[in-house]
């Protein structure tokens, strides 16, 4: 099954698919960068028993696409923490820049998420940790409002995340989450915003994906 | 202007001589020009939730001063387009767009707050398009706050996330409130306070817009003042450190809500080689509104150096 609810976030229809039903837990998937819900069709959460959503992120897929670009990672979270609401909690498992949004998410609210597994894919490491040399990424037409944008390829492949500021939100979600250990990573890559969440205490690391899917199912 | 009331003036102001279209990225950038259009080009930037027509006064003087003064509404503000999303980077594009419209040669930059922290951004990016620059109190400076425990400024943080996140939720079905005309004057003088009547009342006229309901801003209420993210605005300080052109740095010294409370010598530090740093005492964040003939006077005096 793959049948898709829309949901508005400001001039932007967010699609929000369910990949599959079941009972327990939502789970919602957050898709990598330049990738699309509808490509992370089973078998990507096999293990996991409840019902399996996934969302569009703006520009991508099934969701619509901005004109002249303007996309930030908060853009995203905010995003997500719209289909968030719409299922009331969930689960979430993020892979690659989708991880990164899902960490955010699990600090913005931890009253509703249930566990986070940040995974491989594309746009795990972001742009930079910190500042960097000044630079105007220029224009790039996208007249048939094609998916995934071509300008959020480029905007969010430059995006800083310092590794304090992903820190804040592992510690947040530490701090407020109603289950414990809230925030298990499975990325095989070392890069400094994931490290400075790892060097948390209570972040799980080194667990496969479908044994840290199945903890919190 | 549509909806203008042509019979609300104020001493000093003149509304644009010249007014037109940039269209980048499917967003129509309104562009304005006060001055001889064969003079020296000087690029005028305004700030968050502002708009160029509080240039009024303040262009007027410089283009008097013998330069054809630009200035736009950055993209959500004034007459310029809506956007779906607004960024930093969005921004950054739509302004060199304007810049490019004008031409390739160096120009002069004068940027007021978020509108001089962007021309921070500009300049290290293509610095030899930047002859001389000046910037109106858009230097936000390092600020530890070393009284608050980490866990608490971890939980500050998380109010500024969720109070953000509720808004772009709900913003969907959002509008900006309509009034009459003393009212959204009087929602202007919370970052104006300073400001006499006469002046916001101009000001909103070009500002606002009236429709049967009543006046309302025109800025985006998609665009919200604070926020959070990974940058530091006290990056802009250190870009400076290193820019090779004059330049001419002014800071009001009255804290105010829209103002970032620098303080000269957090500013003195990082000042360029060939750079220089008034201090405005008595005076808000919104330098060349509040004082437009003295600022007027100062960057007029350091372009003629």
């Amino acid at each position: 099954m793959n049948t898709i609810t829309y949901l508005r976030h400001l001039r932007i229809q967010l699609a929000l698919h369910q990949l599959r039903s079941g009972s327990g837990r939502n789970l919602l998937i957050l898709h990598g960068l330049g990738d699309s819900a509808a490509r992370l069709a089973p078998p990507s959460a096999d293990v996991w028993p409840g019902p399996v959503f996934a969302l569009d992120f703006t520009g991508h897929g099934a969701s619509s696409v901005p004109r002249g670009g303007g996309y930030t990672c908060e853009i995203l979270l905010a995003d997500a923490d719209i289909a968030l609401h719409h299922l009331g909690e969930a689960t979430l498992l993020g892979h690659g820049l989708g991880g990164y949004i899902a960490l955010m998410l699990a600090g913005a609210r931890p009253d509703r998420v249930l566990g986070t597994v940040i995974a491989d894919g594309p746009g795990i490491t972001g742009g930079s940790s910190g500042p960097t040399s000044a630079r105007i990424t220029p224009l790039i037409e996208n007249p048939d409002r094609r998916t995934p944008d071509p300008i959020a390829l480029m905007e969010l492949t430059s995006d800083i995340r310092p590794p304090d500021y992903a820190n804040a939100f592992a510690r947040l979600a530490l701090q407020n989450s109603m289950i414990e250990d809230p925030i298990t990573v499975c990325v095989r890559w070392q890069i400094p915003w994931l490290d400075a969440v790892i060097s948390e205490p209570g972040v799980l690391n080194g667990i496969g994906l479908d044994d840290a899917l199945k903890r919190y199912a | 202007m549509p909806n203008r009331d042509d019979t609300i003036t104020f001493e000093g102001a003149r509304r644009p001589d010249r007014q037109y279209i940039v269209s980048t990225s499917g967003i129509d950038i309104a562009v304005y020009e006060w001055g001889a259009p064969n003079a020296d080009p000087l690029l005028l930037a305004h700030g968050g939730s502002d708009f160029a027509g509080t240039f009024d006064v303040f262009a007027p003087l410089l283009a008097a001063g013998g330069w054809r003064v630009i200035a736009w509404d950055q993209r959500g503000h004034g007459d310029s387009g809506r956007s779906d999303l607004y960024g930093w980077s969005a921004d950054l594009r739509d302004l060199k767009a304007v810049f490019d419209h004008v031409g390739h040669d160096p120009v002069v930059a004068v940027g007021h707050s978020k509108g001089g922290e962007l021309l921070c951004d500009f300049t290290e990016a293509h610095p030899a398009r930047i002859k001389k620059f000046v910037n109106l109190d858009g230097l936000p400076s390092r600020r530890p706050a070393p009284d608050i425990q980490d866990h608490e400024r971890t939980q500050l943080r998380r109010e500024d996330i969720t109070t953000w996140l509720d808004y772009r939720r709900g913003l969907h079905d959002y509008n900006r409130r309509p009034g009459t005309l003393q009212e959204i004057v009087e929602r202007r003088k919370k970052m104006n306070p300073r400001l006499s009547d006469e002046w916001l009342t101009y000001i909103a006229t070009i500002g606002a817009r009236k429709d049967p309901e009543g006046w309302r801003w025109k800025v985006d209420p998609a665009i919200r003042f604070g926020g959070f993210g990974p940058s530091r605005p006290y990056w802009g300080l250190y870009r400076m450190a290193g820019f090779s052109m004059p330049f001419l740095g002014v800071l009001g010294m009255v804290p105010e809500q829209m103002g970032w409370g620098t303080k000269p010598e957090e500013v003195m530090p990082w000042l360029p080689r060939h750079g220089r740093l008034e201090v405005l005492e008595e005076t808000g964040h919104f330098v060349h509104i509040e004082r437009p003939h003295r600022v007027a006077e100062l960057v007029l005096e350091f372009l003629a150096q």
